[in-house]
């Protein structure tokens, strides 16, 4: 069935080369397009990710061997600054609201656009804004912040290095991270399609709106802790100085509160994606739906009320940290839950072995280990020993690259064939995906022991025992590498050389799959009438190759 | 476009008698409040002003912005929430700070 | 060219549809505000605990007179604001304009109250790192950081209050019409929160000495 002529209109040809009514670049830079944004965003935060991933490789040189050698320790500190800055602000937070909430969310429930689709653009913008302010920081007034991501104050306040812009650039990240999230609420609310209920809608949308909720209450937190920094560097106000009865730990509690969250931020829209792999790839409806829908808003907000385990060795009472101790277990039971759907839904379903579903399982792998490595230092007398060291280094790696990270990777060869009307070549991408898989264990593993056996993070160097495991980790990361150039080199070969896919590859039920591939700039002439729910499938053959 | 099209977008609405009698409560209670304050109430003091202060802003809320006559349950719920989670961000730090 | 098509059309149903997307979108960021805010009320909450009796002196140096004011200033825009509103709705486009133009100029007495009571602190030399601030007790040191942090910031918010209904006024009658009146009504749902805000700033620094 041509898709065009069931659409019954003019479609004008895939979004990315659709007339706009600018030529060329501009028509990029000023589309309000949702698929044309999210192809913005999803050039930006690649070359971010790309940039700070070099800045991890170089730091892995530098621990190659003991002593140091090419690096001072202040350019040390400068450097997993900067690794966690773009990394937590410029990639990870945004990566899966804003690539694939963006191109595939109007999609997912049936509307045209997002609720706000100047908004949209102007989001890009300001995100574009933060990095440029970031940028300009490493180079301006006493170069590259050397605090770690987490701005600890007193040092924040008295380093002499461009914390002030560093801070400010993270304001304006967290106005587009904000403005991202009320887009998406708005639209969920609003644009869903006639038919759509709550409960029939995606399960990755299902992730990105409780995300999308978290954005909004969690992110001005962080907003007006950036700007007390400025403050107190500019104006000495006090709140954080001892000296001017200001409580440092005041400053940790009002930093976690939203960077807490912020994980959160990060994990439940790569939650949501996977919750819809799993179905499609097993061509069976999810187990659970409901619970996995619930367990969404549960993480959400349990997961507001922990943040004072980042802060057990800091001098908080003890009382406190019995109390976040006791709720950091509780948020584990609902990621717990969708661990278990996931892998019910695979039971006597029909599995196909395809790219998407291979970083989905690597996902469930990574994350069930970072997750469980979370339990030990939610406890707090484990924590005693483990605060700060590579374990903790190794915990969020496994959760958020090997959760986010990998979940980005899922999505962004599920939905391939919708941005660019090819499949994304399936034995490079497997060839890729096993090496990078292989090299992350190799990498950040060794780290959980090394923290054991107390080595520090954010050291430029390391004592001569931890020497085996610390070069197993490098060559670890350097196998990771060789793995991620090689998906990322065949996604971007895939563009113009792999197979011509058709509207629906993998068999999906949702709604993104009735549009051609690659999508048209106008998604529906109307909106279309849903009847079933998102993973009904109805074709057993639908989806093999 | 006929002028009654712009009340097709709110329901019921307040006429300009309502809010001239809002805000004579409000400049009452503002009156009220700073009476209160130079009475020597000592720990008192703090809960009546604050009392007094969320029942002004109640008033601004439900009057002056509409949320009396809001029909979206998502806007309703919207202050309860906001106000949850303040409430929750303090007590927890309280935690904290009470027994440090 | 990327609306939905629900915007796209021109009937009375799409208008209000798009109308009442505006509205939701801007009572969630009126949410982020509250919070952005709440962050400091979080550290004037611990800090009065810590340093009651230091507060209650350091309010005392405030004028209760400027404060009473501004909150009179405060309410009567926003009654004015809501006026305004109203008189949109019901069509009268040059007395939305009228009330519109009175809100602003309350909102720059205000901005004067304001700046003539800072201007008075200064001379004082209570201004966050000035000596004289800085040799009196850790909780008067704080409470000064927070006054000026709090009011300075809400004070940030009246004026991009009085910038967009600038902006509004520019509109009014054009593309911010009786029938399409949810920028006017977003415009002022700010300023109410503005109020709201400094409704809860007046009593914690100013009535509790």
């Amino acid at each position: 069935m041509s898709e065009t002529a069931s659409r019954g209109f003019d479609d004008g040809g895939p979004f990315y080369s659709a007339t706009m009514k600018h030529p060329g670049i501009w028509g990029w830079l000023t589309s309000t397009n949702h698929k044309r944004i999210g192809m913005l965003y999803l050039a930006l935060i690649g070359t971010f990710f790309s940039s700070a991933m070099v800045l991890g490789v170089i730091m892995r040189i530098a621990l190659f061997s003991p002593g140091m050698h090419f690096l001072s320790a202040q350019t040390y500190n400068s450097l997993f600054t900067l690794h966690g800055i773009i990394m937590i602000f410029l990639v990870v937070i945004p990566i899966i609201p804003t690539i694939f909430g963006n191109f595939a969310l109007p999609m997912l429930i049936g509307a045209n656009d997002m609720a706000f689709p100047r908004l949209n653009l102007f989001t890009w913008y300001l995100y574009l804004a933060g990095a440029v302010l970031a940028f300009i920081s490493v180079f301006t007034n006493g170069g590259a912040p050397d605090t770690g991501w987490t701005f600890y104050v007193p040092f924040s306040l008295k380093t002499s290095v461009n914390v002030p812009l560093a801070t400010f650039a993270v304001f304006v990240l967290g106005m587009s991270s904000i403005l991202t999230g009320i887009n998406i609420v708005t639209t969920v609310h609003q644009l869903r399609a006639p038919g759509m209920t709550f409960f029939k809608m995606p399960l990755s949308v299902w992730g990105l709106y409780s995300t999308a909720w978290v954005q909004i209450l969690a992110t001005p937190i962080i907003g007006i802790t950036m700007l007390l920094i400025l403050v107190e560097r500019i104006f000495g106000i006090g709140v954080f100085d001892p000296t001017k009865g200001g409580d440092p730990l005041l400053y940790q509690h009002l930093f976690w509160i939203y960077s807490h969250p912020a994980v959160y931020i990060m994990i439940l829209p790569a939650m949501g994606v996977i919750s819809d792999l799993f179905p499609v790839f097993s061509h069976k409806n999810v187990f659970g739906y409901k619970m996995i829908a619930f367990s969404s808003l549960a993480i959400a907000s349990v997961g507001s009320l922990v943040w004072g385990h980042h802060m057990y060795v800091s001098g908080q009472s003890d009382t406190a940290g019995i109390i976040f101790s006791f709720l950091t277990f509780l948020v584990a039971v609902p990621s717990a839950i969708k661990v278990f759907n996931w892998l019910a839904t695979m039971y006597k379903g029909s599995i196909r072995v395809e790219p998407p579903f291979l970083f989905a399982l690597t996902f469930v792998f990574l994350f069930t280990i970072g997750g469980l490595t979370g339990l030990f230092i939610g406890a707090l007398a484990v924590d005693v020993q483990l605060h700060d060291t590579y374990f903790i280094v190794g915990h969020f790696h496994y959760i958020i690259f090997g959760g986010t990270g990998f979940g980005a990777f899922a999505a962004l060869h599920y939905w391939f064939p919708k941005m660019t009307g090819r499949m994304p070549a399936k034995r490079p991408a497997i060839l890729g995906w096993f090496i990078s898989f292989v090299g992350f264990n190799l990498f950040y593993f060794p780290f959980l022991i090394m923290g054991w056996m107390g080595m520090p993070r954010r050291y430029a160097d390391y004592l001569p025992k931890f020497t085996g495991l610390q070069r197993f980790a490098s060559i670890g990361a350097y196998i990771m590498v060789v793995g991620l150039v090689i998906i990322i080199g065949n996604l971007l070969r895939s563009r113009r050389h792999g197979e011509i896919a058709p509207a629906n590859p993998w068999g999906g039920a949702t709604l993104e799959w009735s549009l051609p591939s690659p999508a048209p700039l106008e998604n529906w002439e109307e909106p279309p009438e849903v009847t079933r729910g998102p993973y009904e499938f109805t074709d057993p053959e639908e989806g093999t190759r | 476009m006929s002028q009654s099209e712009g009340k097709t977008t709110s329901a019921a609405h307040p006429g300009n008698r309502s809010y001239l009698t809002v805000w004579g409560a409000l400049v009452l209670l503002t009156a009220l409040t700073v009476t209160m304050a130079s009475l020597d109430l000592g720990a008192l003091a703090i809960a009546a002003v604050l009392t007094i202060a969320a029942v002004k802003s109640s008033l601004v809320l439900f009057y002056f912005m509409h949320l009396r006559y809001e029909r979206r349950l998502l806007i309703r719920l919207l202050m309860p929430i906001v106000l949850a989670t303040l409430a929750i961000f303090i007590g927890l730090t309280y935690t904290d700070i009470l027994y440090r | 060219m990327s609306d939905t098509h629900a915007s796209t059309g021109a009937s009375p149903e799409s208008l209000r549809f798009q109308e009442e997307r505006g509205k939701v979108g801007m009572w969630l960021f009126i949410c982020t505000e509250v919070l952005l805010f709440g962050g400091l009320f979080l550290l004037y909450s611990v800090y009065r605990y810590k340093h009651h009796v230091d507060f209650h002196a350091a309010s005392s140096d405030l004028s209760r007179f400027a404060g009473t004011l501004n909150t009179i200033v405060l309410i009567t825009s926003s009654l004015t604001a809501a006026l305004a509103v109203h008189a949109l709705g019901e069509g009268a486009v040059d007395r939305a304009k009228l009330f519109l133009r009175v809100t602003i100029l309350f909102g720059l007495t205000f901005l004067v109250v304001k700046s003539f009571e800072w201007g008075a602190k200064f001379e004082h030399g209570l201004y966050p790192n000035a000596p004289v601030l800085l040799g009196m007790p850790k909780g008067q040191i704080l409470f000064f950081g927070l006054y000026f942090s709090m009011t300075g910031l809400h004070a940030v918010h009246v004026i991009v209050g009085m910038s967009i209904f600038g902006w509004v006024l520019g509109h009014l009658g054009s593309t911010v019409t009786p029938s399409k009146p949810v920028v006017l009504e977003n415009a002022t749902l700010f300023w109410h929160l503005v109020d709201v805000i400094w409704i809860f700033l007046f009593p914690l620094f100013y009535l509790i000495s």
